[in-house]
Parts: C-alpha cells; sequence; structure tokens
C-alpha cells in the first residue's frame, strides 16, 4: 500500500527567486518596492547624475592643486592651490612663523584631551584635574614666557588654535557656571530663583551676536578708568556667559531626570545640601547630560564663528582677510568649502560620539 | 532642671542652624552682591560716559538718519528719522524670520519624513542632508550662498526670462505683480473674513460631530472660504487684470516686486541649516507614535488620511512642538547674521546707526529688548498652544 | 551769584584734578614697552597682513614711525585690527594707544566722540568704480543704479547726501568685509561701487580686468584720513601729529631712509634740528632727541612710505596727486621743526 500523503523523495533546494534576494532583491526592495518609489528613485538618479558630473569636473578633474594663481586664471576648474599657499596664515593666522610648532602641539594636546575624555573608564573626580592640567599646558605653550618658549602676545592667536581655544575653553569655564545657575534655577529660594531665571532665560533670548557686539563696544565702558581688557578676552567672557545659560538647561534636564528616591536617600542619611549634591545627585546627573554637552560643544564650536563680526582672526577671518589679496580673491568657493570640510569633521565626529554614546547608556540602563 | 535646660536649647536654635533663616540671609547676601555689582558697572559706565564727552540717551531717534537702506517693506528715504529706519530693520527681520519659519518646517517636514522613507536612496540622502548641514557654521553656509547667488546669475540687461513677467539675475528674482486698484484692499478684507468665517466653521464641525458623530470636510470648506471670498469680490470688481510688470529702465529693472539676493541668500541659509535640525525633530516625533497607534487607528476602520490626522499626528506634535519652538526662536536669532551678508536687518541697520551716533550702549541695548521680546512672546504663544495640545490625564 | 561761582570753580578744579589723575599716554606706552595701534586689517596698501602674517600699508607704516620715535624701534609695535563700529570705543576705552585706520576727521568725532585728530596721512576723496560696459561718463548718470558700499560711517552719509541732491534714485548694498563686497562688485551684483578714491583704485587692482573698470572723474566728498589720539592728553597728540609731519618734513628737506646717515653731517641749521644733531625738538616731545632720525631711517620719508604701500608702482597704482608735498601742487606741507 502506498502512502500518497508522504513525498517519496526529497525535493532539491531551488535559488529564492532572483528578485527577492542578492543585488536584484536588495535593489527592488529598497529602490523600486512600489511604483511612487521607482519614480522617486529615478528621479533622484537622474538629479544627482546631472549635478554631480559638472561638480566632480569642476572639483576634481580641471581642478588645479598646487599651481600659482596666475595658472588658476586660465583654468576652468577649482583652484585648490588656493590652500596649500594660503595654509599656515588660515591654520595659524599672526602666530610668529618660527614658533609655529607651539600652536600645532596646543591643538594636538587639545585633541588628545578629548579623545581622553571619550572612555567612559575616565569620568571620575580626575578628569576636570586632567583638563585643568592640559588647558593650563596648552595655555603655557601659547604664551610662552616661560622655560625658555619666546612670549607671545594673546593679541597674535589666531586661527584654528584660537576657534579651538574660544570654544573648549569656553565650555570647560562655562560649565560650573552652568551647573550652580541649574542649581540655582532648581533652589527653593525665590530670590536666588528668579535671579538664576532670568539670567538663563535673557541669554537664551537674544542672539550670541548681540552678547559679542557688548563685548567688543560696552566691556570697555564697564571697566574702571585705566583698566582694560584683551579683545580675545572679552569675546571670550561673552562665549562663556552665552554657553552657561545653555549647560545650565542641559543640566537642569538632568537633576528633573533624577529619581526622586535619589534625593530623599541623600536626606536620610542626613547628607546637608552641599554635600549631598556633592556625592550623590551631581555624580549621576552630569553622566546622564553628557550627550547633550557634547551638542552644545558642536555647537559653541560652530558658534565661535560669529567672532569675525567683531573682527577676531578665527579661522573663518583668517580665510576672509586672506581672500582679500588681490592674488587670491577669487577663489573665495574653494577656500569656504576647505573650511566646510574642517568644521564638518570636527563636528561630524563629535556628534557620532555623542550619538553612538546615547545608545550605550541607554541600553546600560 | 535638664528638661527645662533641653526646652530652652531647643527654642534658641542658632540662626545659622534654622534652615529658614539661613536662606533668608543667604538670599540676601546674594543680591547685595548682584546689586553691588551692578552699581558698580553702572557707576563705572557713566563715569567713563561723562569723561569721554560721549552722548547718552535716546535723542537721535528723532534725528535724521542721513542713510539709505537697501530693501524697505515701508517707505524709507534717508532724510527720515533714526526710529524710521530701525523700524524698517525690524520689518525685515520679522518677514526673513517668518518666511523662514513657514519655508523650514515644511522643508523639515519633508526630510524628516524622507529619512524614515522605505526608499534607501530617499533616506540616506535625507541622512546625508541633515548630516551634512548641521554639522557646518550657518555664518559659512550663508557666505557661501550670497556668493554663489551673486556670481550665477547674470546683470539685469542679459536677465533669464523664466515666464513672462518673471526675471532672474543678479539683482534678484523679479516678478510682475498685479497693477493697484481698489479691488486689492477689498480682497485682503475678503480673506480676513474668510480666516473668521473658516475658525467658526471649524468649531461648528467640530461640536457637530461631537454630538452626531457626523464629519464634515472642514479643510475642503475652510479653503473654499478663504479663497472662494477674495475671488468673488475680485469677479465683483470687473476681474482687473492688468499687471505690473518690471521693466528694465537704465541700470535697473522697474515695478513688480523684487526679491533680492541677499534676502534670498539669507532666507535659503536659514531655512536649509534650520531644516535639517527640524528634520530630525520630526523623525524622531514620528518614531515615538508607537506603531500600535497605527494599527489600532486602522483596525477601528479610519482611512489612512484619517490615521496621520486624527491619530498619528496630534500624538506627534506633542512630542515635536517644544523643541520645534526652539528651533524657531534659533531661526529668528540666526537671522541676526545678514549684517554679514548685507541684508539690512534689525541688526545690521543699529549696527550702522551705532557707528554714525557713536552710542553702542543704546544700540546693544535696542538689539537685546527686540529679540528678547520676539523671543518671549513666541515662547509664551507656543506654550499656551502646547498646553492645549498636551495630554490631558485623566 | 557767589554761590554759583564758587560752584564753578569747585567743577573746574575737579575736573582739573581728575584730568591729572590719567596717567600720560606716553609713560604707560614706555612702560608696557610697545605702541598699542588700531588699524584695519582689511585694506590693502593701508593695513593688512600678507601671508605671512606680517602688516603692511601706508596706517601701519605711520604706527611704526610713531614706534620709531618713542622707542628707537619700529618693531615695538602691536596692531589691534579693528571694524569699523568698534574703532572709537577702543580708543576712548584705551585699548588701543593710537588709530591708524583710514579715519576721516570730522566735527561730530572730534566733539561728540571725544577723539583727537591729528595730521592727515592721507587726503582721500569719495569716488565711484564703474564697470566701462555701462557706458557711464559721469556720476550725474547713475540715476537708478545699485550702488555697493563699503560702509564707514562717512561714505554711506556721503553717498545717499550725493543721490538726494542730484534727486537720483539709487539702492544700496552694504558689506562689511572688504573682501566679499569687491567680489560681489565684480560678479556684477552692484553697477558702481563707492568708497574712498584710495581704496578703488585698491580695488580696481584686484579685478581680474583692471581695465575694465574706470574711477569716474566726480569726487564727492573731502576724506582727510587721519590717526586719533584720545582727547585730553596733549603731549601725546603732539607726538602723534609730529611723527606724521616728520615724515613729510624729512621729503621737503630731501631726506631719506638711504641718505639719513649722511644727512647727520649736514651743516644745514634745519636739518640739524630736525636731526636732532642740533638738541632741543626731542625735549619738547618729552622724546629721545634722535626720534627724527630713528623714524626716517627704520620707516622713510613719506614719499618712501607711500611709493612702497600705495604708489604707481604697486598694485594700486596710485599718483600722488593731493598727497604730494605742496610745492609739487599737493596739500602737504610741514610746519617749521623748531
Amino acid at each position: 500500500m502506498s502512502k500518497p500523503y508522504v513525498a517519496q523523495k526529497i525535493v532539491a533546494e531551488q535559488e529564492p527567486p532572483a528578485l527577492e534576494v542578492g543585488v536584484l532583491g536588495w535593489l527592488r526592495k529598497n529602490l523600486f518596492n512600489s511604483w511612487m518609489n521607482t519614480l522617486l528613485t529615478v528621479f533622484v538618479i537622474a538629479a544627482l547624475v546631472k549635478v554631480l558630473i559638472p561638480v566632480i569636473q569642476w572639483a576634481v578633474i580641471d581642478a588645479l592643486w598646487f599651481s600659482t594663481s596666475e595658472a588658476c586664471r586660465e583654468s576652468t576648474g577649482a583652484c585648490w592651490s588656493v590652500i596649500p599657499h594660503n595654509f599656515r596664515f588660515i591654520i595659524f593666522g599672526f602666530y610668529p612663523q618660527d614658533q609655529h610648532w607651539r600652536p600645532l602641539m596646543a591643538m594636538i594636546l587639545m585633541v588628545a584631551l578629548l579623545i581622553y575624555s571619550k572612555d567612559k573608564e575616565h569620568w571620575n573626580g580626575r578628569l576636570p584635574w586632567v583638563w585643568i592640567g592640559g588647558l593650563s599646558l596648552m595655555g603655557v605653550l601659547m604664551r610662552g614666557g616661560v622655560f625658555g618658549l619666546v612670549g607671545v602676545e594673546s593679541d597674535l592667536w589666531s586661527g584654528l588654535p584660537l576657534t579651538m581655544l574660544l570654544s573648549v575653553f569656553g565650555m570647560f569655564a562655562a560649565y560650573p557656571l552652568g551647573i550652580v545657575l541649574a542649581l540655582g534655577r532648581r533652589s527653593t529660594m525665590p530670590a536666588v530663583r528668579s535671579l538664576c531665571v532670568a539670567y538663563i532665560e535673557l541669554i537664551r533670548g537674544v542672539p550670541l551676536i548681540s552678547l559679542l557686539f557688548m563685548s567688543s563696544v560696552m566691556f570697555p565702558l564697564f571697566l574702571p578708568e585705566g583698566m582694560t581688557i584683551n579683545k580675545i578676552l572679552r569675546a571670550q567672557i561673552a562665549i562663556i556667559l552665552f554657553t552657561a545659560a545653555y549647560i545650565a538647561e542641559v543640566v537642569r534636564g538632568g537633576l528633573q531626570a533624577m529619581d526622586k528616591g535619589q534625593y530623599e536617600a541623600a536626606d536620610s542619611i542626613g547628607l546637608n545640601y552641599n554635600l549631598s549634591m556633592r556625592l550623590v545627585i551631581l555624580p549621576q546627573a552630569l553622566k546622564i547630560v553628557i550627550p547633550p554637552t557634547v551638542g552644545i560643544l558642536i555647537s559653541a564650536f560652530k558658534d565661535t564663528s560669529l567672532v569675525v563680526i567683531i573682527a577676531l582672526y578665527d579661522i573663518l577671518k583668517t580665510t576672509q582677510s586672506m581672500l582679500s589679496n588681490p592674488e587670491w580673491m577669487g577663489y573665495s568657493t574653494e577656500a569656504y568649502i576647505f573650511l566646510a570640510l574642517l568644521y564638518f569633521i570636527g563636528c561630524y565626529s563629535m556628534s557620532s560620539y555623542s550619538r553612538k554614546l546615547e545608545r550605550d547608556l541607554h541600553t546600560g540602563r | 532642671m535638664s528638661s527645662n535646660n533641653d526646652v530652652a536649647v531647643q527654642q534658641a536654635v542658632p540662626f545659622w542652624r534654622d534652615p529658614d533663616k539661613r536662606a533668608i540671609i543667604f538670599q540676601a547676601v546674594v543680591l547685595l552682591i548682584v546689586l553691588v555689582v551692578g552699581y558698580y558697572l553702572f557707576y563705572n559706565t557713566q563715569a567713563n560716559l561723562e569723561r569721554q564727552n560721549i552722548t547718552t540717551g535716546f535723542d537721535f531717534f528723532e534725528k535724521e538718519s542721513s542713510f539709505e537702506i537697501g530693501e524697505s517693506m515701508v517707505a524709507y528715504s534717508a532724510a527720515d528719522t533714526y526710529l524710521d529706519a530701525l523700524k524698517v530693520g525690524f520689518l525685515n527681520t520679522l518677514k526673513v524670520s517668518f518666511i523662514g519659519i513657514v519655508l523650514t518646517i515644511f522643508l523639515g517636514t519633508v526630510v524628516g519624513i524622507g529619512r524614515l522613507s522605505s526608499n534607501w536612496l530617499i533616506s540616506k540622502l535625507a541622512a546625508f542632508y541633515i548630516e551634512v548641514l548641521q554639522d557646518i557654521p550657518v555664518l559659512l553656509q550663508l557666505i557661501f550662498w550670497y556668493a554663489i547667488f551673486y556670481e550665477s546669475f547674470p546683470p539685469p540687461r542679459q536677465a533669464i526670462s523664466v515666464m513672462p513677467g518673471v526675471f532672474l539675475c543678479n539683482r534678484g528674482l523679479l516678478c510682475g505683480v498685479p497693477a493697484e486698484h481698489p479691488a486689492h484692499t477689498a480682497m485682503i478684507f475678503a480673506v480676513v473674513v474668510g480666516v473668521v468665517a473658516a475658525w467658526f466653521l471649524a468649531r461648528w464641525a467640530h461640536k457637530r460631530q461631537d454630538a452626531t458623530g457626523k464629519d464634515f470636510p472642514v479643510f475642503l470648506g475652510s479653503l473654499g472660504l478663504i479663497i472662494g471670498l477674495p475671488l468673488l469680490v475680485w469677479l465683483g470688481y470687473g476681474a482687473p487684470l492688468e499687471m505690473d510688470v518690471p521693466v528694465l529702465k537704465g541700470f535697473n529693472f522697474k515695478g513688480g516686486i523684487v526679491i533680492s539676493p541677499e534676502f534670498a541668500a539669507l532666507l535659503l541659509g536659514l531655512v536649509l541649516y534650520t531644516a535639517a535640525f527640524v528634520a530630525e525633530i520630526v523623525r524622531a516625533g514620528i518614531q515615538a507614535v508607537s506603531l500600535g497607534q497605527r494599527e489600532a487607528a486602522m483596525a477601528v476602520g479610519l482611512r489612512p488620511a484619517q490615521v496621520t490626522n486624527l491619530v498619528i499626528l496630534p500624538q506627534a506634535l506633542r512630542v515635536i512642538i517644544p523643541p520645534l519652538t526652539s528651533q524657531m526662536l534659533n531661526l529668528t536669532k540666526n537671522s541676526s547674521l545678514a549684517v554679514a551678508i548685507g541684508y539690512p536687518d534689525f541688526v545690521a541697520v543699529t549696527s550702522t546707526t551705532i557707528n554714525q551716533t557713536g552710542q553702542a550702549i543704546e544700540g546693544v541695548a535696542l538689539i537685546m529688548i527686540v529679540y528678547l521680546t520676539i523671543s518671549l512672546s513666541t515662547s509664551f504663544f507656543m506654550n499656551w498652544y502646547n498646553k492645549k495640545k498636551a495630554l490631558v490625564e485623566r | 551769584m557767589r554761590l554759583f561761582k564758587m560752584l564753578a570753580v569747585a567743577m573746574g578744579i575737579t575736573a582739573i584734578v581728575t584730568g591729572a589723575a590719567f596717567a600720560s599716554t606716553l609713560e604707560d606706552v614706555k612702560a608696557k614697552g610697545f605702541v598699542q595701534v588700531g588699524a584695519n586689517g582689511n585694506l590693502f596698501g593701508f593695513g593688512m597682513p600678507d601671508d605671512k602674517g606680517v602688516w603692511k600699508g601706508l596706517d601701519v607704516d605711520t604706527g611704526k614711525a610713531i614706534a620709531a620715535a618713542i622707542f628707537g624701534d619700529a618693531t615695538k609695535i602691536k596692531f589691534t585690527p579693528l571694524t569699523a563700529v568698534q574703532r572709537f570705543t577702543a580708543l576712548q576705552s584705551g585699548e588701543i594707544d593710537v588709530l591708524c585706520r583710514n579715519g576721516t576727521r570730522t566735527l561730530s568725532r572730534e566733539t561728540a566722540l571725544g577723539l583727537d585728530f591729528t595730521h592727515p596721512n592721507y587726503y582721500d576723496g569719495q569716488g565711484f568704480l564703474i564697470n566701462k560696459n555701462l557706458g557711464v561718463k559721469s556720476a550725474k548718470e547713475l540715476g537708478g543704479a545699485t550702488v555697493c558700499v563699503l560702509p564707514g560711517t562717512t561714505t554711506e552719509l556721503n553717498a545717499a547726501d550725493y543721490f538726494r541732491v542730484n534727486k537720483m534714485e539709487w539702492s544700496p548694498v552694504v558689506l562689511e568685509s572688504t573682501s566679499e563686497l569687491s567680489k560681489a562688485f565684480f560678479a556684477g551684483r552692484c553697477d558702481v561701487m563707492t568708497s574712498d578714491a584710495s581704496q578703488l583704485a585698491g580695488i580696481r587692482a584686484t579685478s581680474p580686468k583692471p581695465t575694465d573698470y574706470v574711477i569716474l572723474p566726480e569726487i564727492i566728498s573731502k576724506e582727510p584720513l587721519a590717526p586719533a589720539v584720545r582727547h585730553g592728553d596733549n603731549q601725546w597728540k603732539d607726538i602723534v601729529d609730529f611723527t606724521v609731519l616728520a615724515l613729510i618734513a624729512a621729503e621737503e628737506m630731501g631726506i631719506t631712509s638711504a641718505n639719513v646717515d649722511e644727512m647727520l653731517k649736514s651743516e644745514d641749521p634745519k636739518i640739524k634740528r630736525f636731526l636732532g644733531t642740533s638738541a632741543g625738538n626731542g625735549k619738547s616731545l618729552g622724546l629721545s632727541e634722535d626720534w627724527a632720525y630713528n623714524v626716517i631711517k627704520q620707516v622713510g620719508n613719506y614719499g618712501e612710505v607711500f611709493e612702497r604701500n600705495v604708489g604707481v608702482n604697486t598694485k594700486l597704482e596710485i599718483k600722488r596727486g593731493l598727497n604730494a608735498l605742496w610745492i609739487n601742487g599737493g596739500l602737504l606741507y610741514a610746519p617749521p621743526f623748531k
């Protein structure tokens, strides 16, 4: 008796349909899965081709990389030569040429500090001290005057070191102020609270440029006669005052996100306000807010470009200054693309780090 | 005896151990420090101003400004006062911010939805857009776009005629507008009436739906009111068709309206930059609504458009609105960078004023007050709106 | 009435006392060891760093001359780049000692801003730069034009005044950055550009095709560009003033950086007084006797400074014009150095 419902032999394994797997399958699933998407894909590809080909022609094929400005005038392509020709001035500005290794070292040191702080292992009480040490060392490198280094006035600090200094140092110096403001805003004392709220809302309500204007034309009038503060320092103060308000809001977010039990637990073991903040609340709250803090660092890094409006020679201003030289005046597009790339590299590495961190912290809990 | 002593000790808690008293003292000290520092700065400023013989006060408002402004929404000439000049700047700031915000929300939503598209190319393109534009300083972008605008378009005598009455050249985009006619005033009035009527219509429809469950096409109805009423008025006036078309006269085009390269570059730069942030917000907002909501809505038989309008959007908006507000404010504040590309916004005009009068303190104070007013009123409005939309917990 | 008089005297005394409480700028400068000069930073030929970050220009050389006069060393100088908005505040607040930033001397600046201008180091006037293709021969034909304006307070005002007086319409495009504005102009964003003629010459020189552009004959304003110092320190003002004049006087006397050492042996009493071989001038100014020698030795006379930075052999190709010596039909005229 045969068994009609049972297969007699094993059916040979078959390839899945060509349209479901492999390149074709991927294409179908991701690009042509409906008539609407097909239309969109075709349209986008056509537009990309139309735009990219002339761009590549201009930026790569016809481009000149290390020529003189005369050669550039003859050519139809991009004149990237403007960058290597003026590289040192763009990056270091007025810093004395023979001392350029010092700002270079300082920048490397700063990147090293940032990389050091990336690691979660290093988030402990030592971190602020490492930063204070690192920043002081950078100050010594830039300023000179000791250990046989030639003194270089801060007026001459310009270019990329100035950009980094204004943003990173500004951020670092603004942090304590931001924490104080955040604690003040959550305080039960009405006078303190309203002062902090007023400060935070005032600063967040006005554009940075107005504070920079203030630093450049009003600060000098605030000081007693005969006393002046260096222009860069004034801008730095404006940036610190500005950043602190944003940090305060971020820290406040962290404080609010803390479990109420933590506050109560700290109270119940008899810690006073200072101790409970220092030992229990802030260490936890500050860890929560590290990703948004990186976000503030990114905006600070980008926002320092506004100091060109008050004629500080950050990297955008050194580039513009170089571009007012008749020889290179026509090549601003190339120079600005180079700058955009620099900023992009800086911001992108920070933002992808902060995203990774956010994921890690999320899964950690 | 000892118990008596205890009571005495309890009654006489030293004031530094009493949290309430300590708080008062602490606050008094803080206030005192703030006041002293404030007074010190004020005193120095006063002394400096006096010593250097710098004029103070807002008397310059009434003086003739003697400078021209490139573009203005109201009539202005160099013979007008500083106050008029500042008004022009203020209106220009409002103009670019308002149009910018509308366009940003639109573009940001499109890119945000594009980021979630099932089409790989679209999604990657949106991601690329978001990543690149977020990471380049907006000032650099503005300068870049401005250069593109004046470098790639021809001079007015070789203007590209996009379509009849519309020209594109390095002086900007020039459009013909209907020539002046009394019908237009009446039409504006009709639009206002239409908007008010549409609002009442929406309320009525909502009530009716609550009472009877019957749906009313509010959107189409409102659209009909807002567009139909002015159209009727226009027809009533005999449909005036005469156009004020830009004509090349001497150096420039005359007539019509002009969108200047400065305005266009500022608008484009701000919109592209801010939209990158808004796109992320929109994406996060949509993702925050759980899939179950969509499935549930579909299960009760709502149409796809209704699913979006009645279920997804109201919930996503709740997540979107607070960060969106801050982006809108950012755009407004960033519009102050106009000074770098020559668009006469409030900061640019104030800066010229400071330059001419030498009154920096008044100028900077004006800038701060104006932006603060814009910021605070926007946040109040958005908070109110947000509260209205917030989840009513029962 | 008596009370009023007493009050007035008291106020006068207070004013004198506070005035005396100023440390003199010269002492300040000597104490810190360098002169802090406010400069433009963006203006080719007047004040701008080159590709090595070294400051160059006519205003820069004026600053160097001041340093040479005080310290005998033209390198004891520091520059602060300033925008048009910042420059006067920077001077008032004491952030800089002297402002050499192509500033026009005007009545309101001397009075309302508390500044003192010294002798001009460049006589300029505002003009118009235009593309030849437009076929414009005179500024009177500019009705309806779009005008690129370099902001500086006087430029915007002069342009507005000129168009108003001639009843012409115009629309301005105002940009703070010279390089950005020139680029916009060459790309055709404006029909015409207006600024001080010297700047226009510089901008014309930087164009891709300088021969396509012409400066219109009309000069619509007087712009005596002069260094400025704080009001109230007469000694310091004299030093800056006479340093500028020394440059001019040296040219009048035919003293150059090349022949100044020989000139030390000159028997001409004028030259002897000027170079300090017969003493007197230096002491009156509070400087060393060889101050003028140092200025000329290290910086050169006015003619040299002019030709080096803006003259016909530079990219700017500016002729001496108003800035020639009076004997050559210009305006430069130094008072006697005695």
